[in-house]
């Protein structure tokens, strides 16, 4: 009876966290679908105490309110700017908890347990931990690059994608001893450790700008370590969670690795803007620039009709959103139009620039997705990129020499003129000469991103 | 029950798939923290873990996975909900419905 009572409150919290992903399609719907799922999750606690396993709730109280007093800070006060590493970090958080429930269950099991596991749970228990510990490691150097604790720069060495091989087929290997042999428990230990240094060699060499494609395929393997979880287990509600949350991850990485043009394999392994970026700077700097004071910048802004801001990475940085919206204000209120263009990766998490601009009051239908606006810059007066570089470069388009050649490119280059609020010259993330800052209709002002908008406002105003 | 366990992964995965495919770029960030805070679930096996008296280290590890997984769950949908707060429609556009307070 208590039994079918839990299995109930799992199905209806299973039913009410598939509405509340569904109800992310629509804006205007998504804040009550998610406050929904939440009470489906208080449903799934309250069904699990009912659990007749338990029999002591001193420890479950503990972590409970520690846990909570810890997630307060994380949910409430981490700031829009910080969330693609507040993100990585809880994803590292999630597959820890995961892996210590099967090392917790592989352990009882021998140590006054049944003493056996079958060949089903021993490899759904290996699965989960082997994956788990990988995705605490990788999500926390992740966590790291983008705080920019660990250098952002890719770090590669001779040799690395041979290191990190053989460190895989290692744990596989394990990972086949442990499911023919259950009570090996020194394999089944060897294999967590040598995951989770796969884990940090695996995020190491990858780049910063790659970081959309890592946090999100960290992401599904933390869904899919929570899923193997519940096969180890037998709860259902955790196989179900954990495979809405690998199939999302999966997806956005998929969808981000499609924006840059680039496989998985490539962005996994490509150690991109290291050396081959490298090569392809120099020779370009002979380029002229037009450099434009604020002032002028202001005149052609406050007597345009049609503007669009392209945000970018930049942006971000220097946390100049709400001055952009101050600025997109000032030209509207002298009847020119203003939208914003966001490219799929401009920033450091999918969907980065929008979250910034939502909480900077920019109402969300004037944040236009790629397709939906390149039609657009050909009628556009000026194109304002604020911190962006790789994701309007137009070598993308013409140049096939180019790294990155074929990358989906919103085509700031066909509007009347660009300004381009950038620090220096020095190349984008990739470490490509971008062509548009070169060309006649570019004007560039340099500075830091934040104190040129704040000059841009004062000048329009006086305009 | 493996089976049936497959089944289950199988059908959730595809369920996940379809509903996710038509979220809009715009909320990508919201959905991977909502998807985060989901994943808390792993709380359920946390608390059976730390509360079924298997010995100390089950207890530890346990107690240690509750802290993690609630921390996630708290913090994943505070921040969620913090961020579709900020998420607005046009105050005065054409199409825009008046906003409900």
């Amino acid at each position: 009876m208590r039994d079918t009572i839990t299995q109930l409150t799992y199905l209806a919290a299973s039913v009410l966290f598939i509405l509340g992903l569904r109800s992310l399609t629509r804006p205007d719907k998504a804040r009550r679908g998610m406050q929904q799922a939440a009470v489906g999750m208080l449903l799934a606690l309250c069904g699990t105490l009912m659990n007749h396993q338990i029999v002591d709730y001193r420890w479950i109280a503990g972590g409970l309110v520690l846990g909570a007093l810890i997630g307060y800070p994380l949910g409430m006060w981490v700031p829009t700017t910080a969330l693609p590493q507040r993100i990585a970090f809880s994803l590292s958080f999630g597959a820890l908890a995961a892996t210590l429930v099967g090392v917790a269950e592989y352990y009882s099991t021998f140590h006054g347990g049944e003493g056996t596991i079958g060949t089903a749970k021993m490899a759904a228990l290996g699965f989960e931990v082997l994956l788990g510990s990988l995705t605490v490691t990788g999500a926390l150097i992740a966590a790291g690059k983008l705080q920019e604790w660990v250098p952002s720069q890719p770090m590669t060495y001779r040799g690395q994608n041979l290191v990190n091989f053989v460190l895989f087929a290692g744990a596989l290997a394990l990972f086949g001893m442990v499911v023919v042999n259950p009570a090996n428990g020194t394999a089944f230990y060897s294999m967590i450790g040598v995951a989770a240094v796969l884990g940090v060699l695996m995020v190491m060499p990858i780049g910063g700008a790659d970081m959309p494609v890592v946090v999100a395929l960290l992401n599904s393997y933390c869904g899919l370590a929570a899923a193997a979880t519940g096969f180890a287990l037998g709860n259902s509600i955790l196989i179900i969670c954990g495979a809405l949350d690998g199939a999302s991850g999966f997806l956005l990485s998929i969808l981000m690795s499609k924006a840059m043009n680039r496989s998985f394999a490539n962005v996994l392994f490509g150690a991109f803007g290291g050396e081959t970026g490298a090569a392809v700077v120099g020779g370009g700097s002979a380029l002229p620039v037009r450099s434009v004071s604020a002032e002028d910048a202001a005149i052609q802004l406050a007597y345009a009709q049609r503007v669009i801001i392209v945000p970018g990475y930049g942006m971000a940085v220097a946390q100049a959103q709400h001055a952009v919206r101050e600025l997109a204000e000032l030209i509207e209120k002298r009847g020119g139009e203003v939208k914003y263009a966001i490219h799929p990766v401009a920033g450091r998490m999918p969907g980065h620039m929008n979250v910034l601009l939502a909480e900077a009051n920019v109402p969300y239908d004037r944040l236009y997705d790629m397709d939906e606006i390149n039609s657009e810059f050909s009628q556009t007066d000026v194109a304002l990129v604020i911190g962006a570089n790789d994701v309007v470069n137009p070598a993308a388009r013409e140049d096939r020499s180019s790294p990155i050649y074929g990358m989906p490119i919103l085509d700031v280059d066909h509007a009347k003129s660009v300004i381009v609020l950038k620090r220096g010259m020095a190349a984008g993330f990739a470490g490509i000469e971008n062509a548009l800052f070169h060309a006649p209709a570019t004007s560039m002002l340099f500075g830091d991103a934040k104190s040129s908008l704040t000059k841009l406002v004062s000048e329009v105003k006086n305009a | 029950m493996l089976i049936l366990e497959l089944y289950v992964f199988v059908l959730a995965g595809f369920v996940g798939f379809m509903v996710i495919t038509r979220v809009p770029p715009l909320l990508h960030t919201p959905l991977m923290s909502a998807t985060n805070a989901i994943s808390g679930i792993s709380l359920v096996g946390s608390m059976v873990a730390a509360g079924a008296h298997r010995g100390g280290v089950a207890t530890a590890l346990g107690f240690i996975a509750v802290v993690c997984a609630t921390t996630n769950i708290v913090g994943g949908f505070l921040i969620t909900d913090r961020m579709l707060k900020m998420f607005r429609r046009e105050p005065h556009g054409d199409s825009a419905k008046p906003e409900k307070r």
